[in-house]
């Protein structure tokens, strides 16, 4: 191959064929001019400008003019950690983890009959199934909970019409979860983060169990396993890197939104919902960069633990 | 063997799982008809064509719509070229970073969209930069290259050196080689992957709500519906405009490559 490269040079010498051969003699000069462009937009305008969010959370805010004082120091992330912006952390993270469980259930039967059980016309329809709601414009997935959750929407009609309304009232009397109607309260903002982080969980588990060999469940059963002890000791460690590269995005994309809470959901706020408070409103970008760190960190420490369980094989 | 049929229980669970993730948007296009206009009053009490219309003369509808089309068709084709490059370099050679550059590439979308959008908002302030379409371009850009990227390298691992090796050697220089040769094979999912960032871009909020100043794009005209309302009989018409505007790339991305071993749209 390079001697047919130093073969082609011979009685050759237009400038796009000089550049040609040039760049085949030298990989590396190629590698350079491939890989520089997007090299320079996403390390400048990307890591650029996220240091630069990350180093203004150690600057910190005066309180009497408002304005950013240029002086390194950790009284911003004193303010952090004051028992208010914890339990707006506090209330992130339980959500998250409440959204990632009930994701991981909702999702696992879908992709285990999409994996083991759908073929042909039937495999192709579970797919777009789960890639158009995927794809879906977010807002307009948001907006259709709004119009469902309201009080005078579709659920309240739809429980009305079985008798269950009961049901429904004694839910919205308890405290935490509860509230005026359910697009006003936890439950409410837990279903549409449930809804709409869904298809991000089907997927990395269904490409898990498309991996599992058919034979290896006929083995266990050869040897004597029960359905359901083949499916808990054979198909659900082998389906777990899934379920937690799933995971990874259920918590990583409730963690930082801001819209959802914001449209259904109480007046308690989230950890998006205060960073885009104190960059805007309040013009507090110190504090708000600080907020920025605690997702950047937590889903640091569950990269690494997700790494550790075998998880980005499955992405 | 017992296992070929699916018990009952699973496909009730299967089933109600995708009704559970479409029912949702259904919901939508029944309110597109409502004769309703002040509250979200189910069932419908009446059925009309009329909000169609009406939408149809709202400009500021299509002026939000103008300026997201005009976004997502640049920051497409910024990704499609800066993608396609990251990609062939990660196909083909090895080096050192080549980790961090696959990590740099992901991040983008890996962190949440208000981090990036909060990131690129302070950026430009500190440089003095005013809001303008190119801002808005700049930060659909930087996370449309992803999925460009994993269409185009998963293509490139498909796709055999010793073709363009067979090509150089029947005389062909290195770009012809891209022209007849590279570029053939990978097309189909070049636009698969553009498809992709386009209805990515078409649909974002979150990044465009830190990056845009004044201006509206179609998802940050839907916002300020969500937040204070308007005109609610327009929004319904408009939200499902736009889910059956993105079903089109999401459906052609689907069929250029369908049948190979990774099909476009996994990764969003």
């Amino acid at each position: 191959m390079a001697a047919a490269g130093a073969i082609r040079t011979a009685g050759r010498g237009g400038l796009l064929e000089r550049l040609s051969d040039a760049l085949w003699r030298r990989p590396r000069l190629l590698l350079l001019l491939l890989l520089l462009p997007p090299a320079l937009w996403l390390g400048i305008i990307y890591l650029g400008a996220l240091f630069a969010l990350l180093a203004q959370s150690f600057f910190s805010i005066d309180e009497f003019s408002g304005l950013i004082v240029y002086e390194p120091t950790l009284k911003t992330y004193r303010e952090l950690l004051t028992p208010a912006n914890l339990d707006i952390i506090q209330r992130t993270v339980t959500m998250a983890a409440l959204v990632t469980l009930a994701a991981a259930v909702v999702a696992f039967p879908i992709a285990y009959y999409a994996a083991r059980y759908a073929r042909g016309r039937w495999k192709a329809l579970f797919y777009l199934g789960v890639m158009l709601p995927l794809w879906s414009s977010y807002l307009v997935k948001v907006y259709s909970w709004k119009l469902i959750l309201a009080k005078e929407g579709i659920l309240t009609w739809a429980l009305g019409k079985v008798g269950l309304l009961w049901l429904l009232e004694a839910w919205l009397a308890l405290p935490g979860v509860g509230g005026n109607s359910l697009s006003t309260s936890f439950t409410g903002t837990f279903l549409v983060f449930l809804y709409v982080w869904l298809p991000f969980m089907i997927l990395p588990i269904q490409a898990a169990l498309e991996r599992v060999p058919g034979s290896m469940l006929e083995a266990s059963g050869d040897l004597g396993a029960t359905p359901a002890q083949t499916f808990r000791h054979v198909i659900l460690p082998l389906a777990l890197p899934g379920v937690i590269a799933g995971s990874i995005f259920t918590f990583s994309l409730t963690l930082g939104d801001y819209i959802i809470p914001q449209i259904v959901g109480t007046s308690a706020r989230f950890i998006g919902q205060a960073v885009y408070q104190h960059q805007g409103t309040a013009g507090n970008i110190p504090l708000a960069a600080a907020f920025a760190v605690v997702p950047i960190a937590i889903m640091g420490l569950y990269l690494w633990w997700a790494r550790r369980m075998g998880a980005f094989d499955a992405l | 063997m017992r296992s070929d049929r699916a018990p009952l229980w699973l496909k009730l669970a299967a089933g109600a799982g995708l009704l559970f993730l479409h029912v949702p948007i259904l919901i939508i296009f029944a309110y597109a008809f409502t004769t309703e206009d002040k509250s979200y009053q189910w069932p419908p009490p009446g059925l009309t064509l009329q909000w169609f219309a009406v939408t149809w003369n709202r400009p500021d509808v299509w002026e939000a719509l103008s300026l997201s089309l005009r976004v997502a068709a640049v920051s497409t084709l910024i990704a499609l070229v800066l993608g396609t490059l990251c990609a062939a370099a990660m196909a083909r050679f090895r080096f050192f970073g080549r980790e961090v550059i696959s990590l740099l590439v992901i991040l983008p979308i890996a962190l949440p969209g208000i981090i990036t959008g909060i990131s690129l908002r302070s950026a430009f302030n500190l440089a003095d930069i005013p809001f303008s379409y190119w801002t808005i371009v700049l930060g659909h850009a930087t996370f449309c290259v992803v999925v460009v990227y994993n269409n185009a390298v998963a293509r490139f691992r498909r796709t055999s050196a010793s073709l363009v090796e067979a090509s150089m050697d029947l005389g062909a220089n290195g770009f012809q080689t891209f022209r007849h040769v590279i570029l053939p094979n990978i097309a189909t999912a070049l636009l698969a992957g553009g498809m992709l960032a386009f209805a990515l871009s078409f649909d974002e909020v979150i990044v465009t709500t830190f990056t845009a100043g004044q201006q509206q794009t179609l998802p940050i005209w839907m916002l300020e519906e969500l937040v204070r309302p308007r005109q609610r009989p327009v929004t319904n018409v408009v939200a499902m405009v736009v889910v059956l505007v993105t079903f089109l790339p999401i459906l052609g991305a689907y069929y250029l490559t369908r049948g190979t071993e990774t099909v476009a749209g996994q990764g969003k």
